[in-house]
């Protein structure tokens, strides 16, 4: 059928499976998520939007790792299908503690999801306008029964003390608080289930400087002292290069780069990250710029370049990049690349 | 009397008796606003000193919500040089905004006024005092003389015009004098190949909703140079865009100000901009000017603690600390804000005279003021 013959149809979901390895507590192996257009007199899927086109990273317990990227590259889609709350997954793998998110029925993911939370961007619109704080935040204990009855108002009051809350607080509505504050409940929601893994969807993106500042710090503090896993979201990276132990950067749905911190800001080598980092300001009025301006915006993700996704606005593209689709690479131990520019 | 149960509490007839006694004001101000055909002579002024663009001089703009009086604004004086960039940081209701609003008398009315204080505008031959003005001599104004960029690129454009029509509009309201129909278009397709947008044809035919946010960004500039300015305001032009985008446009907005010698207010919460973007910088804290100077005096030698503890809480590439700075607490409620320094609940470098009332202007050097006690023993005759 003509069906078969289109090219954005096909979706490409071999992998090689990874095997668990128990110091990570999460693997994602070349995870996709695609969302389908319909088009046609009669709805049909015309084409697929490939927001997340094959991830592959590992996180080990313990640690942060940042991702970034521009607006629309599929950073917060990849965050969300890591936690199962898009949907299925086109392709790929998540190992959350070397069981497959995906596999689990309604109730195993129940069971689950405690373990697993995360804290939306905007503080704005994601708390209830109709519920007081306390029930914003103990809703879900109670729902998953995870202490008794009669402690359920002093863990409640502990949980809003070590996130800078006071107990009053308790009785209030969103709306009474300010953008702070506001971002404290969401932190406090997402660890009043006493969660190993938790997802930061650009947690201080809407934030002013100043409480940024209040806000990254009680995220240290609260990973410290509970051992948690984070997945820091963000468009900021000096906020990324401050929180993260690894950064994987993003672009059109793909990790072009991935190692620690350290290696990537002291020495980007994939030609996008090196663009991104020179993008940032730098508030020193006599740093010099050796900016790299990258031309023209992003593609879109419906209708991806052939070859490289970058080259259509890389300045080293060469004719190799594109036609073939890079493979990654480890450049140095644990610093990871996908670029022509360094095949052998 | 049910006066106050807790912080914040109004009870309704308080809040109908503040909201009667705002009415009786703001009427005052919007009778003297609603005369027509006011002499010219009334909104005539001198400029203090030729070289700037613009003068702000002790303005105060305060809002009569129903809730009380938001003393936005409170006691703002600095200048805009022609040609130069000046930087005006803050976090979000310090009144940044509401200062380039009250520029452009764009204030929303009648609630908000601006009750006291003059911002003086370069026309080149003469002066005008826009706090004085009146609407119809505004309107000659803003847009032609005073354009605005904003902050937000989604919103800033009519999503059911072309992009064409809607720069083109700026164009016939003000500089369309013997223009036909073809040399607008000419005009229009000419300024949004200035800003850089490749297929400005096509552009030009487009909806907003088919541009990117840096293209719309673009687009919104183009409609803010149509008329070639003196002054620009930059509101957060670059806060909702990434930042490869974002360097784009500030490459842009440089190249430009070269191009057509106008200044530029830019309004940012984000230090390493200002940093990039400013010959001159004012901090603002609560409604008040709590540093300005040159970039260099600021970056520097910062001496307000407010000033100090922005730059600390902010991360840095390359720059790694253990834990970020963070200013303790959050600002005051601008309803009732305290008698003594606003910031000193939050400073960790208070002395005993910080109980006393609000700290004035010190001079440290010829550009850089500072309002703090710390340094009056610094002070320097004028």
């Amino acid at each position: 059928m003509s069906e078969e013959k289109n090219p954005n149809l096909v979706i490409d979901d071999t992998y090689e499976p990874v095997t668990y390895d128990p110091q990570y507590i999460l693997m994602v192996n070349n995870l996709k998520k695609y969302f389908p257009i319909k088009g046609g007199l009669i709805p049909h899927t015309v084409g697929y939007v490939k927001a997340v086109d094959g991830v592959t990273f590992n996180l080990k317990r313990g640690t942060t790792m940042g991702l970034v990227g521009e607006s629309g590259c599929g950073k917060t889609t990849a965050g969300r299908t890591i936690l199962r709350l898009s949907g299925e997954k086109t392709g790929g793998q998540v190992l959350f503690n070397g069981q497959e998110v995906y596999d689990l029925s309604s109730k195993e993911m129940r069971a689950m999801r405690p373990k697993m939370q995360i804290i939306f961007q905007d503080p704005f619109s994601s708390l209830s306008p109709r519920l007081p704080v306390g029930e914003i935040i103990g809703e879900a204990v109670r729902e998953h029964n995870l202490v008794p009855k009669e402690e359920f108002n002093d863990y409640i009051d502990q949980i809003m003390d070590d996130c800078g809350l006071q107990s009053f607080h308790k009785d209030r509505y969103p709306h009474e608080f300010s953008g702070g504050q506001r971002q404290r409940i969401c932190i406090a929601r997402a660890l009043a289930l006493n969660p190993e893994f938790v997802v930061c969807d650009e947690p201080v993106s809407a934030l002013d400087v100043s409480i940024q500042a209040q806000i990254i710090n009680l995220l240290e503090d609260l990973q410290q002292k509970h051992n948690l896993t984070y997945l820091f979201i963000s468009h900021d990276l000096s906020v990324v290069e401050h929180i993260s132990d690894t950064v994987g950067v993003m672009y059109l749905g793909s990790l072009v780069e991935y190692g620690e911190t350290v290696d990537i800001f002291r020495n980007p080598l994939h030609p996008y990250t090196k663009a991104l980092f020179s993008a940032i300001p730098i508030p020193d009025p006599d740093a010099k710029m050796n900016r790299i301006v990258l031309e023209g915006s992003i593609p879109s993700p419906a209708n991806p370049p052939k070859g490289c996704k970058f080259h259509t606005r890389c300045a080293m593209c060469k004719e190799i990049c594109k036609e073939v689709v890079p493979e990654q690479r480890e450049i140095e131990p644990g610093h990871y690349v996908v670029c022509h520019l360094f095949d052998q | 009397m049910a006066k106050k149960k807790s912080e914040g509490y109004l009870s309704a007839k308080e809040s109908r008796r503040i909201s009667r006694e705002n009415r009786k004001i703001t009427n005052v101000f919007e009778k003297q606003r609603k005369r027509k055909n006011v002499p010219e002579e009334e909104y005539l002024t001198q400029m203090h000193d030729p070289k700037n663009a613009v003068e702000f001089d002790d303005l105060h703009t305060y809002f009569y919500t129903d809730a009380g009086t938001v003393k936005a604004v409170d006691g703002v004086t600095y200048e805009v040089p022609i040609g130069k960039t000046v930087g005006v940081v803050g976090e979000s209701g310090c009144g940044k905004s509401v200062t380039s609003l009250s520029l452009m008398q764009l204030l929303q009315r009648p609630q908000g006024q601006i009750t006291s204080g003059a911002i003086r505008l370069n026309l080149g031959d003469k002066c005008y005092d826009v706090t004085k003005a009146p609407d119809d001599v505004m309107q000659k104004i803003r847009g032609n003389i005073v354009s605005m960029i904003f902050q937000e690129p989604m919103t800033a454009l009519n999503p059911v015009f072309r992009i064409g029509a809607q720069i083109e509009e700026v164009i016939s309201l003000h500089d369309a004098t013997g223009m036909n129909e073809e040399q607008m278009k000419a005009r229009t397709i000419e300024l949004l190949e200035m800003v850089g947008i490749a297929n400005s044809e096509g552009v030009y035919k487009m909806y907003p909703h088919e541009l990117s946010g840096g293209m719309r960004q673009r687009v919104v500039i183009a409609m803010a140079l149509a008329c070639n300015p003196r002054v620009i305001i930059a509101d957060e032009p670059t806060t909702a865009l990434d930042v490869t985008i974002q360097a784009q446009i500030l490459d842009l907005l440089r190249n430009l100000k070269d191009k057509i010698n106008s200044s530029i207010m830019f309004i940012t919460h984000d230090l390493g901009v200002i940093a990039e973007m400013a010959d001159y910088v004012v901090v603002m804290y609560a409604g008040r000017i709590v540093e300005k100077g040159t970039a260099d005096d600021i970056f520097h030698h910062p001496a307000h603690p407010y000033t100090i503890g922005l730059m600390a809480s902010k991360p840095v590439v390359g720059k790694q600390v253990d834990k970020l700075y963070s200013i303790p607490g959050k600002v005051p409620n601008p309803i009732n804000m305290p008698d003594y320094c606003y910031f000193k609940d939050r400073c960790e470098m208070c002395v005993e005279k910080c109980n006393g009332e609000y700290p004035c202007e010190v001079k440290l050097s010829d550009t850089h003021y500072v309002s703090c006690y710390r340094y009056y023993d610094q002070r320097k005759e004028d």
